[in-house]
């Protein structure tokens, strides 16, 4: 690791602040991915500016169906959290099976967004639930937040300091994880809407990232059921595909895991 | 027997330390003045360097000295050997390219060392490596060991033409060919062993300390075996010689066979030290663990197996391509010869076998031994065909083994091996009980409802450990003696402590070898210490690889206890005016046999040291040493069944059963073997699942990190029924044949059977990932 500077900031305004004035700085949060990267030396920040100490980014807050998750919580908070398991318990689940016991501990919301990971879990449930970015300036859709391979919409400076979802009728997620990272290889969060709207995003398999399959959302709002699933063409040809698995494996695993998802919803 | 004694489930004597984290492994050693090194390494898998240019690395903060493979070439120091001289069928000898410690014209693998820093700390030293400026020209590179041995591919050493180390047989090829040729059936497979990476879970470490008072070197490593390490530094690379050289193993975090060999970077080290006037320490991080450490396997072959019209093998014919990387590391040239094709005869009388064994250089890491060494390879290509076979002769798995299983001992194989006892039909009988074969049907059947499609494969193999005798190694080309030293020191209390040319570095031999003691003098294990892994403290040894600690180190041991009980029993005769044929030794003292005449083993040993009271001539002291060497190999052997269900529509593999019914001879401490199979069993698991090393076409390791690189987890393993079933050695004191590898060995071949029975389709590469199995049951379809 090269030499950096470490800012703990107690306030949102603070961060900026402390962001702004640095050569190249870098928000941490869990650090559960920026500091192994820093470690390899693949990313070399001047200045580290903390939020984990930021009061108005923590919590968790449900009003009735209306979700708020402050993008300090950690993976561990949104997992064990009552009042979440409570209206959107496919959230909770997800959030338990990110990595390890350790990475839960510390690695969080704002900060997974923030890094859009292609294989990570938490951009497919965002995109799935419709979910509102909220950061220090303005509010996101999940639709323009992810905009490609380790890609957001975030600006310079720019913090996420919660998400927002309405808590849908029926949702789920189902993950095949890589033998390796046991990050998803395939991953796909499914939400019914009380109207019957449906969405399905999916996370792990895009060659640009997490994005939404209109002919499995299409087959599924017409027909609710795992059945509807097979006779829809899921098309490798913008799947990713590498050591682990092909575009064609991964196509199969996206069918397999809407209609175990959309079973478990 | 004592309570600790042979056969007994003592806790392990190390774990206090190890799991309180007291243990203290090299990277913990500090000592006044050290500095950090960190290798500056090859980011190409294939070049010439035109120039090394470390001006600007050596003006940075801390640094102390850059140093590169000129330098080390002007101060004598030699290049790393490959200890064991293999010809080729046509009589000439094995072609070997030189291995520079430190690269000074071409680099042959990503990861090939070019220069050290050597710096205050580690940040420092890692800031100027980024700071030295290799200019490299990129040549031409091939991974893949079939491509090499093809026309115009690139050319690694001038010495191997084709990059062909050697082309060498074992057994009658015309013998093979007339079976094949009448046989009523033959078995036809392309077998491919997978390149695996050894994760230890301590990485390499070396600090080197160069004492320029004395002109001596201190060397801790990371080793499997420091006395070989001393010997090959002094009398190959010129470090030093044997007096002024000490080389200190301590805790060793997992080996593997990886820890066996002598890597650039001890020797780099203590040159170093000298070079600088500092003691100089350098631990791996995990990416150099990867890129570096040699690696396992890399076996292709082919297997015709014939058939009689009994269903009794005729012959087998092999032919297989081993990868053996960029150089050749200290014992690669042995593993894919005399630890694989003479194991190919199985658990299976087999009248004529013929192997034919290439080895090539390419652009990866060196690979060699790594838990098993050869006979993986060997059982797996055996294993894989017999089950295969038994398939296409429409037989029970079982059935076809148990008609070909060797009955009678000794058997003679034709090639090389003589084995000396075994009831192959024991094991395969205590696994399939223990497996309940028989329900399998009806479980297959109720998962079919789930729709779960499951399998069930075997796996009978062999294996031989405690290669010897000194002198048959020795002819096959081997450059060391494979003996082991123990000494047995008595102290004047009574206390013991017995130096062993073993190493421990997970196996447990401060409990067994104290066992074994506690044994004999009926004394508690904790008077008793193991000491090992330090040349200035073990008088000689040759380590632990090749599960040989309990076969040949304990012998040792054990004959040097006897020389220390026939010299306690004269002193106790004395004591007690006996005649010493009368003493006996129980309960932790010396009695004349049918008489209350005791004396207790204390005041033995006390009175060897007074010397007060000795028979008239008898040297005071109560120590002993004693070398062992074998008579022959020992044959573990057992067989292992493996259950699994696949889910058809991803692939995924699960393993419901696993049972590994093993014959270890006779067991000193049965919880230290099942540790040793379980972890046998989830390494051979991991391999035929999970693990696999991969390097794209330019030679860059894609399998860097645990990212990339499946290892088997607690979730990814069953729990394991183990069972043992008994034939003892007849070849050494102990009755003891080893342990330590036998569940990598027999493993992967019953895992891919079962996952092939499973999805009905026997084109299958390990490792069976969810991606293949889910290919390879759609194409059954
Ligand atoms: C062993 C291991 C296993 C893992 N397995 C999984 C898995 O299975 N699934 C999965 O999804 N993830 C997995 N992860 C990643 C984990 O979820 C990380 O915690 C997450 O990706 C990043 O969150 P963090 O809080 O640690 O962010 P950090 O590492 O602190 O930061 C990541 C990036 O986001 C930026 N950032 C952080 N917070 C904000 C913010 N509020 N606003 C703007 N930018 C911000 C940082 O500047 C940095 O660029 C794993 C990680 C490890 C180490």
């Amino acid at each position: 690791m090269y030499d950096t500077n470490y800012h703990r900031a107690s306030s949102i305004d603070e961060a900026v602040n402390i962001m702004a004035a640095a050569a190249e700085g870098k928000y941490l949060s869990g650090g559960m991915t920026l500091i192994p990267t820093m470690k390899q030396r693949l990313a070399a920040p001047s200045d580290l500016v903390d939020l984990r100490h930021i009061a108005e980014m923590k919590g968790i807050a449900v009003d009735g169906r209306s979700v708020r998750i402050g993008a300090a919580s950690t993976h561990e908070e949104v997992a064990t959290s009552a009042a979440l398991a409570a209206v959107c318990p496919a959230i909770c689940r997800l959030a338990a099976h990110i990595g390890d016991p350790h990475v839960r501990h510390m690695g969080t919301i704002g900060g997974s967004i923030a890094n859009n990971d292609p294989a990570a879990d938490y951009p497919a449930a965002m995109l799935a639930l419709d979910a509102v970015i909220v950061t220090d300036r303005r509010e996101i859709s999940a639709g323009d937040f992810f905009t490609g391979l380790f890609e957001t919409a975030l600006e310079d400076g720019e913090i996420i300091t919660a998400v927002r979802f309405e808590a849908p009728a029926r949702a789920a997620y189902q993950k095949f994880p890589n033998p390796a990272s046991r990050y998803a290889m395939t991953g796909v969060f499914v939400v019914r809407r009380d109207d019957g709207g449906v969405r399905v995003a999916v996370t792990g398999a895009g060659s640009d990232g997490v994005f939404r399959h209109p002919g499995l959302e299409a087959a599924l709002a017409a027909n609710w059921s795992p059945d509807a699933v097979a006779n829809v063409m899921v098309d490798a040809t913008d799947l990713l595909s590498d050591l682990h698995a092909s575009a064609a494996y991964r196509a199969n695993l996206v069918k397999v895991m809407t209609k175990r998802a959309v079973a478990a919803a | 027997m004592s309570v600790d004694g042979i056969g007994a489930r003592v806790a392990r004597k190390e774990d206090r330390r190890f799991l309180t984290g007291k243990g203290r492994y090299t990277d913990d050693m500090s000592v006044p003045g050290m500095k950090f090194a960190v290798f500056v390494r090859s980011p190409h898998a294939h070049a010439t360097i035109k120039s090394i240019d470390a001006k600007a690395a050596k003006t940075m903060p801390g640094v102390i000295d850059v140093l590169d493979g000129k330098q080390l070439q002007a101060d004598g120091i030699g290049n790393l050997i490959c200890g064991w001289m293999i010809h080729s069928k046509d009589g000439s000898p094995m072609k070997m390219g030189a291995w520079r410690p430190l690269a000074d014209k071409t680099v042959r693998y990503v990861g090939d060392a070019v220069a050290i820093v050597v710096a205050d700390s580690v940040a420092e030293a890692r800031d100027a490596a980024e700071a030295v400026a290799v200019d490299y020209e990129p040549l031409p590179v091939v991974t893949d060991p079939v491509e090499a041995l093809g026309e115009g591919q690139p050319q690694i050493h001038s010495e191997a033409p084709k990059n062909l180390i050697f082309d060498w047989e074992l057994g009658d090829a015309a013998a093979v060919d007339r079976a094949i040729a009448a046989a009523a059936h033959v078995t036809e497979m392309k077998i491919v062993n997978n390149r695996l990476s050894p994760n230890a879970m301590e990485p390499r470490a070396a600090l080197g300390i160069y004492d320029a008072g004395d002109d001596h070197y201190t060397c801790y490593t990371t080793s499997q075996n420091p006395h070989l390490a001393r010997l090959v530094m002094s009398a190959f690379y010129n470090v030093a010689p044997e007096n002024k050289l000490r080389v200190i193993a301590p805790d060793v975090g997992g080996g593997f066979g990886s820890k066996i060999y002598i890597y650039p970077e001890e020797i780099v080290c203590l040159w170093a030290s000298k070079r600088t006037g500092v003691p100089v320490k350098w631990t791996a991080d995990r990416t150099e663990a990867f890129l570096t450490d040699a690696h396992g396997r890399d076996h292709v072959s082919t297997v015709k197996m014939a058939f009689d019209g009994n269903n009794r093998i005729t012959a087998l014919k092999v032919d297989t391509i081993a990868n053996l990387g960029a150089y050749m590391s200290l014992f690669s040239s042995c593993v894919p010869t005399y630890l694989y094709a003479t194991l190919l005869s199985g658990q299976y009388a087999i009248p004529a076998i013929h192997a034919n064994v290439r080895t090539v250089y390419t652009n990866t890491a060196p690979v060699d031994a790594y838990r098993g060494a050869g006979r993986p390879e060997a059982t797996y290509l055996l294993e894989r065909t017999m089950e295969t076979a038994a398939r296409e002769l429409g037989l029970p798995p079982g059935e076809l083994r148990r008609i070909n299983f060797i009955r009678t001992f000794p058997h003679q194989t034709p090639v090389i091996m003589n084995y000396d006892a075994g009831d192959y039909e024991a094991s395969l009988n205590a696994a399939m009980e223990a497996a309940d074969w028989n329900g399998f049907a009806a479980r297959r059947a109720e998962a079919e409802r789930r729709g779960m499609k499951r399998g069930i494969g075997m796996s009978c193999y062999i294996e031989a450990c405690g290669l010897a005798p000194s002198a048959a190694v020795g002819s096959l080309g081997a450059g060391v003696g494979l003996w082991e030293s123990a000494e047995v020191r008595v102290n004047a209390v009574g206390t013991i402590e017995v130096m062993t040319g073993s190493h421990s570095h997970g196996q447990g031999h401060e409990t067994t070898f104290a066992q074994l003691v506690a044994e004999r003098f009926g004394v508690p294990i904790d008077s008793v210490n193991i000491v090992h892994g330090d040349t200035d403290k073990v008088q000689m040894g040759m380590g632990t690889y090749g599960s040989r600690s309990g076969a040949v180190g304990m012998s040792a041991v054990a004959k040097a206890l006897d020389k220390v009980e026939a010299k306690a029993k004269k002193v106790a005769a004395h004591l007690m005016e006996a005649d010493e044929r009368d003493v006996v030794i129980e309960d932790g003292a010396l009695k004349v046999a049918g008489t209350d005449k005791s004396v207790p083993w204390s005041q033995v040993a006390l009175a060897s040291y007074t010397a007060h009271n000795l028979p008239s001539g008898m040297e005071p002291g109560l120590k002993e040493s004693a070398f062992y060497d074998p008579s022959n190999f020992t044959f573990p052997a057992g067989c292992h069944i493996c259950e699994v269900e696949v889910d058809p529509e991803t692939g995924q593999t699960k393993i419901v059963q696993f049972v590994a019914a093993d014959d270890f001879g006779n067991i000193i401490n049965p919880m230290i073997v099942e540790g040793q199979v379980h972890g046998g069993l989830a390494q051979g698991i991991g391999q035929a699942l999970l693990e696999g090393v991969h390097y794209d076409d330019s030679g860059q390791l894609l399998t860097a990190s645990y990212m990339d690189y499946a290892m088997p987890r607690a979730d990814d393993l069953p729990s394991f029924k183990v069972t043992t079933s008994n034939t003892p050695c007849p070849g050494n004191p102990l009755g003891v044949k080893g342990c330590g590898e036998a569940g990598a060995i027999g493993s992967p071949p019953a895992l891919i059977n079962a996952v092939t029975d499973a999805i009905g389709n026997n084109e299958i590469t390990m490792p069976a990932t969810p991606q293949k199995v889910w290919a390879a049951a759609q194409a059954a379809h």
